[in-house]
């Protein structure tokens, strides 16, 4: 169970759910889970720029995101 | 596709879209409307008969280019996705409405920079009022906004849209007397049909490899302080503005600006109202005529809403002419303001995200 879920969210939803969750826990693992190529992207900036890891792990037509910091 | 990422691809897409523009107006599209999502999809709706004001239809192959374009790159990228139910008529109805709000000021946000970089104050004077509508639309999304999660579908559903883009084109290749094509005025002002396709390959093909938008920028500046997307809009006025310094187009002023009228208060309330509609659409036309074309059905249904709020626009009086804004597009800008705000507390007094600050959202 990934603790974002971002599947078929558009800009800007998933970027706002994720800053939301990687702002509540300041340190930590978070881990998103998404469809959208242009959510991966955005989601991978935010969080390289807010100092977190990025790991990307392809689930079929899915994507799973572990943000590390 | 991990390779083309970075910001060196949106300064690219922004350059070659103004270039391009600027070249598809020498070869004989409007003056500052090379490539104009809006007005072309208005165009479109007067070339299939959806409305009747004779200088602005013609079928677009500029569109139709786009998407194939889009359709490709997604495609090859693996990108493509049929995607879609969230809330497919209530984006119909914001496209609706941001599409007034686009012909009072007489062009999309593509257009607003190509009049920009062309001189036209008019469109400086719009885009602040653009981006108080964005700034708006952030505020309804903030507060918990939101349209809902699209799901799976079967692929053939996202065929259905570049197939309709498909038809048209066949229609306008072999038999185009079957749409209603202006004899003047801007719609009888085009590029030749082949050249104006390709270019607009290129753009889709870019635009979808970029992610690119032309509310994004604003909206990611002002909710992120994430510069990606203004790269891209930046580039795009940049390139124009050197294009039209190179071919002589530079008319700094208010008046005697080409399709523009100089009423400031509805070019910035016009560009306000699209701004709104259209960060809550989340996206540009041009954007979701890219999202079209990857799968995305609620984006689909988006741009039939472009060209039906078009239709209604001329049908109704409502869209502005270089005379200026009639009386019944000012009303239905402030109706429009009225309608989206309802819409904007409706979807977002509706906690979509339960319980703030729980990390853990289940949809």
């Amino acid at each position: 169970m990934p603790d974002v879920n971002v599947c078929g969210l558009v800009c800007p939803e998933p970027v706002l759910l994720v800053k939301r969750a990687i702002d509540a826990r300041e340190k930590g693992t978070v881990t998103v889970l998404g469809d959208s190529e242009a959510a991966r992207e955005n989601i991978k900036r935010l969080a390289t720029g807010k100092g977190w890891s990025v790991q990307i792990e392809a689930q079929g037509e899915q994507w799973l995101l572990t943000l590390t910091k | 596709m991990f390779t083309l990422k970075g910001k060196g691809l949106v300064i690219l897409t922004g350059l070659s879209i103004g270039a391009l523009a600027v070249i598809l107006t020498l070869a004989g599209n409007p003056a500052n409307m090379g490539i104009c999502i809006a007005c072309f999809l208005r165009d479109i709706a007067g070339g299939v008969g959806l409305h009747r004001a004779a200088p602005v239809q013609y079928v677009r192959p500029e569109i139709i280019g786009i998407v194939f374009g889009a359709f490709v790159a997604a495609l090859a990228s693996r990108s493509f996705r049929a995607m879609g139910g969230s809330n497919a008529l209530t984006r119909f109805v914001l496209a609706f409405i941001g599409m007034i709000g686009f012909l009072v000021f007489l062009g999309c946000p593509l257009r607003m920079l190509l009049r920009m970089s062309a001189g036209d104050l008019n469109a400086w004077i719009a885009l602040p009022g653009f981006a108080i509508g964005i700034a708006v639309g952030i505020w309804f999304i903030n507060r918990g906004f939101s349209l809902g999660r699209a799901t799976r579908q079967n692929e053939a559903h996202g065929l259905v849209f570049p197939f309709i883009m498909g038809v048209l084109l066949v229609l306008l290749l072999i038999n185009s007397t079957v749409f209603h094509f202006s004899t003047e005025g801007p719609g009888a002002m085009r590029a030749p049909l082949l050249p104006a396709l390709g270019a607009s390959l290129v753009v889709g093909a870019l635009a979808q490899r970029a992610r690119f938008c032309l509310v994004g920028p604003i909206r990611d500046m002002i909710m992120f302080r994430d510069p990606y997307l203004l790269f891209g809009m930046v580039s795009l006025f940049g390139a124009a503005l050197i294009g039209n310094l190179i071919v002589g187009n530079i008319n700094v002023g208010l008046t005697g600006q080409p399709v523009a009228h100089t009423e400031a208060l509805w070019n910035f309330l016009g560009m306000a109202l699209a701004g709104l509609c259209f960060t809550l659409v989340a996206g540009c036309p041009l954007r979701q005529l890219v999202s079209a074309a990857e799968g995305n059905t609620d984006s689909a249904v988006t741009i039939l809403g472009v060209l039906v709020g078009a239709a209604f626009a001329h049908n109704f009086g409502l869209a502005a002419s270089p005379a200026g804004v009639p009386p019944n597009g000012q009303i239905a800008v402030v109706a429009g303001f009225a309608v989206v705000l309802a819409i904007g507390f409706a979807l977002s007094t509706v906690k979509v995200f339960a319980n703030k600050g729980r990390v853990n959202e289940s949809a």
